[in-house]
């Protein structure tokens, strides 16, 4: 038996539950992407139910089909251009009214549609009664009550959608929404010349396209332009819409797009009078009582904040414990490895770029699930539009929206997840400005360089050198979203119309495979591309080879230690002990002399001295120069680079680095330029790919990168000639 | 006799019925599809923390938009009523 796979797209408004229905659905079937060219999340799941394979295709959350955002185009497009077998809209049945109004669009679209009237229950709580036969027949279209969070009715909503499947489509004979005499009037008028001009070359209804071209619908006009082949008809058409709009506009007044939006409502409101019985008005509104709570006047920020700590305490704090065992269970496979095979340049692409690029990336796992698992619980319960309300006030000040304070905030720890968590923002313009001024936040793996450096030039002043370095930090930030505001993001902001959502109980399920998706995207996207980086870094910080060199002293000296002893006795194992100890540290200066001169004379090192004249007018040495870019890869690597390079006395303790640094030639002029300079410039590698990722453009990328190297020069070389100029 | 107020205008807790909807473009159309057309009842639930977004009931459900946008809202505010 072979039958076709059936195609069941999910659409609904936000927070209708749509998507903990696909999760009960799909369960452990389900696949997460991207849309093709675009950043809202594809979910889909194949499954197997009554015999029939059936895709289920989760829509982006919309309140319309009138293309706004990328959410509403990405539905729209899927409903129109695959046309799936079946649409089942989900309607928040507590939430009746507006729901339909994404209802009556998708009626108005031919497509085979089905309403799921879910969380009855709740609305049967609020005292609503809601009459499914007769909404059902009023709209012509079958409807299915549904509970989502108990998984009530999933069967039946499948089974139906699968007879609406099988059966002939037939034009939907209940009532349309029906408009007014002289909107239908000129409906009928463009209709007709649709009809008869373009007919079958129409990739649309005729009806629907006249309605979308009087809503002044660019995306359905230029479709029908590119379908119309003669240059005279597209002009003809383009009048006709013309004289149709103001003669609407005439006689209402307004728009005609918002004129057809009035009277879809009213006609919404007619169909809500016959099927919705209220009967005692008791509000058990928990969700307002919360409200009073959480947002209250006083209490609301001290709340928020409590609860931003506490996330940030779980993501940095707790899981920094299994952040340490995977790192060394990282060692352990190094040393393994290291162990297993012979010596060369093989081992070495394994153990110092493979192992060690891959491993400094997997240990953010931890943090990473934890800080996702945070985020799932502040969405799913309907907190995170609560921290928006509270915080738009703030950052509309800054040209952004509500929701870019997590991400911002989210950077100081580390700025991969924090780039991730701009998902949550819906205006595409919104996203990309806080992916981009995300990276001035200075991650964790930042502040090591800092402690080592103002530690060994300010002292005592050190603490708060770093709290200022934080502060251009958020200053630049700043100035760097106003600065795309009004240039290259420009338009309007988006307007701050958000939906409240009541506080929900987070479903278990639904948080833990949030969480997963997200964190498996993290694992294999940033896997893929540090990856390669690691290679690369490697490979040009290990090429070209430094001939070998005999360890003879080393070894000589081993022997001394033993010929001289014959049988140790015990007083002479104190003496080994000492001689083997010193042995090691020889070994150790000499492992460490050697890299040294391997990095000096690697293709790492002579790009270093080649661009040293870059780095000269803002203090930076070449050695500082390679310990920059060697931080491409993951800042942490700056401080032992410069360990190799400053103070090569093996073990790199920090304390014993920054005397060196001290002792090198760095002044507090260049320590702080130096600083600036690793506040600013080119975020790491695991950033990049998720700048790349999150935007899904190379062009952002690269003028993120740009755009920070460009700044961070600039600024360090401001302060260290304004340093010089007066005389520090 | 009506007197017409700003949205924005509001106390808290007042109720008031939707006049017209000024404003431009995608604003107005989004305001529009939330549901806020002519002749619909809101009631203003509270003002953020630092007063600027306002915080509305409307069909049901909260909805919150900033202040400088509900001020595009013309509302004629219903009597009395000064919920709870």
């Amino acid at each position: 038996m072979n039958t076709p796979v059936i195609t069941v797209a999910l659409a609904g408004n936000p927070n209708s539950g749509k998507t903990t229905m696909f999760n009960n659905m799909t369960g452990a079937h389900q696949k997460v992407g991207n849309w093709p060219g675009v950043t809202v999340e594809k979910k889909e799941g194949l499954i197997e139910r009554f015999g029939f394979d059936l895709r289920i295709v989760d829509l982006p959350g919309t309140y319309s089909l009138t293309p706004f955002s990328i959410e509403e185009i990405v539905a729209r497009n899927f409903v129109l251009e695959e046309r799936p077998d079946v649409v089942i809209d989900i309607i928040d049945a507590s939430n009746l009214e507006r729901s339909l109004y994404l209802a009556t669009q998708l009626r108005e679209i031919d497509c085979r549609v089905l309403f799921a009237l879910n969380m009855a229950d709740m609305a049967m709580a609020r005292g609503m009664k809601i009459d499914a036969e007769k909404l059902s027949e009023l709209l012509d279209v079958p409807v299915v009550f549904t509970v989502g969070n108990r998984g009530e009715g999933v069967n039946e909503l499948l089974s139906a959608a699968i007879r609406l499947a099988q059966e002939p489509f037939r034009e939907p004979k209940g009532r349309r929404v029906k408009y007014s005499a002289d909107i239908e009037a000129a409906i009928a008028r463009l209709q007709a010349w649709l009809s008869d001009r373009a007919g079958d070359l129409l990739p649309y209804s005729p009806r629907w396209t006249a309605v979308k071209l009087l809503e002044n619908d660019s995306v359905v006009a230029e479709k029908v332009f590119t379908v119309l082949a003669d240059p005279l008809l597209r002009e003809a058409l383009e009048k006709l819409v013309a004289s149709e709009r103001s003669y609407i506009e005439d006689r209402y007044d307004d728009d005609p797009e918002i004129v057809m939006t009035d009277e879809r409502y009213g006609f919404i409101a007619g169909i809500v009078k016959e099927v919705v019985s209220v009967s005692t008005r008791h509000r058990v509104d928990i969700s307002r009582n919360i409200d009073r709570v959480l947002t209250n006047r006083f209490l609301g920020f001290p709340i928020f904040i409590f609860l931003i700590w506490a996330m940030f305490e779980l993501t940095y704090s707790v899981g920094e414990i299994p952040k340490e065992w995977i790192g060394s269970g990282v060692e352990l496979l190094k040393t393994m490895i290291e162990r297993q095979l012979a010596e060369g340049w093989f081992k070495e692409l394994l153990v110092n770029g493979v192992i060690s690029g891959v491993g400094s990336v997997v240990v953010f796992l931890p943090n990473i699930l934890i800080l996702f698992l945070c985020i799932s619980l502040f969405e799913d319960t309907g907190y995170m539009a609560r921290a928006a309300f509270l915080m738009d006030k703030i950052m509309h000040t800054i040209g952004l929206h509500g929701k870019s304070f997590i991400p911002m905030l989210m950077g100081f720890g580390c700025n991969v997840p924090a780039i991730m968590a701009a998902r949550t923002l819906e205006s595409e313009k919104d996203r990309i400005l806080t992916i981009l001024i995300t990276p001035f936040m200075s991650c964790s793996a930042r502040l090591p360089i800092y402690i080592v450096i103002a530690g060994a030039f300010f002292a005592e002043k050190a603490g708060s050198v770093i709290f200022g370095i934080y502060l251009v930090g958020i200053l630049l930030s700043i100035v760097t979203g106003r600065l795309l505001r009004c240039t290259l993001l420009k338009g309007q902001d988006a307007p701050f119309v958000m939906e409240l959502p009541p506080y929900r109980v987070p479903m278990l399920k639904s948080v833990l495979i949030h969480m997963w998706e997200r964190s498996k995207m993290f694992l294999k996207k940033m896997g893929n591309i540090i990856l390669i980086g690691s290679i690369v870094v490697w490979a040009l910080s290990a090429f070209p080879r430094m001939p070998e060199e005999p360890l003879a002293p080393v070894q000589a000296n081993g022997t001394v230690a033993r010929s001289d002893g014959g049988m140790p006795m015990a007083a002479d194992r104190e003496q080994a002990d000492r001689i083997e100890s010193e042995r090691k540290a020889i070994q150790n200066r000499l492992a460490a002399d050697r890299r040294l001169r391997q990095t000096e004379q690697s293709y790492m090192g002579r790009i270093g001295k080649w661009i040293e004249p870059v780095f000269l007018p803002i203090g930076i040495d070449w050695r500082g120069s390679v310990a920059l870019m060697s931080g491409f890869v993951a800042k942490e690597i700056v401080v032992s680079t410069m360990g190799i390079l400053y103070a090569y006395g093996g073990n790199a303790d920090t304390e014993a680095l920054s005397r060196t640094l001290a002792a090198s030639g760095m002044t507090r002029r260049s320590a702080l330029s130096f600083m600036v300079f690793v506040l600013i410039y080119l975020p790491c590698l695991a950033t990049v790919a998720a700048i790349r990722r999150e935007t899904g453009s190379i062009r952002w990328m690269m003028f993120s990168l740009v755009y920070s190297s460009l700044m961070a020069w600039v600024l360090a070389f401001a302060v260290y000639q304004a340093g010089r100029w007066i005389g520090w | 006799m009506s007197d017409e107020l700003k949205m924005s205008l509001l106390r808290e807790g007042q109720s008031a019925v939707v006049l017209r909807i000024g404003g431009s473009g995608a604003f107005r159309r989004r305001i529009f599809e939330m549901g806020i057309v002519k002749g619909t009842v809101i009631v203003v639930e509270k003002y953020a923390p630092l007063r600027d977004p306002i915080e509305i009931v409307v069909k049901g459900y909260h909805l919150s938009l900033r202040v400088e946008e509900a001020a595009n809202i013309v509302v004629e505010p219903l009597p009395g009523k000064t919920s709870e």
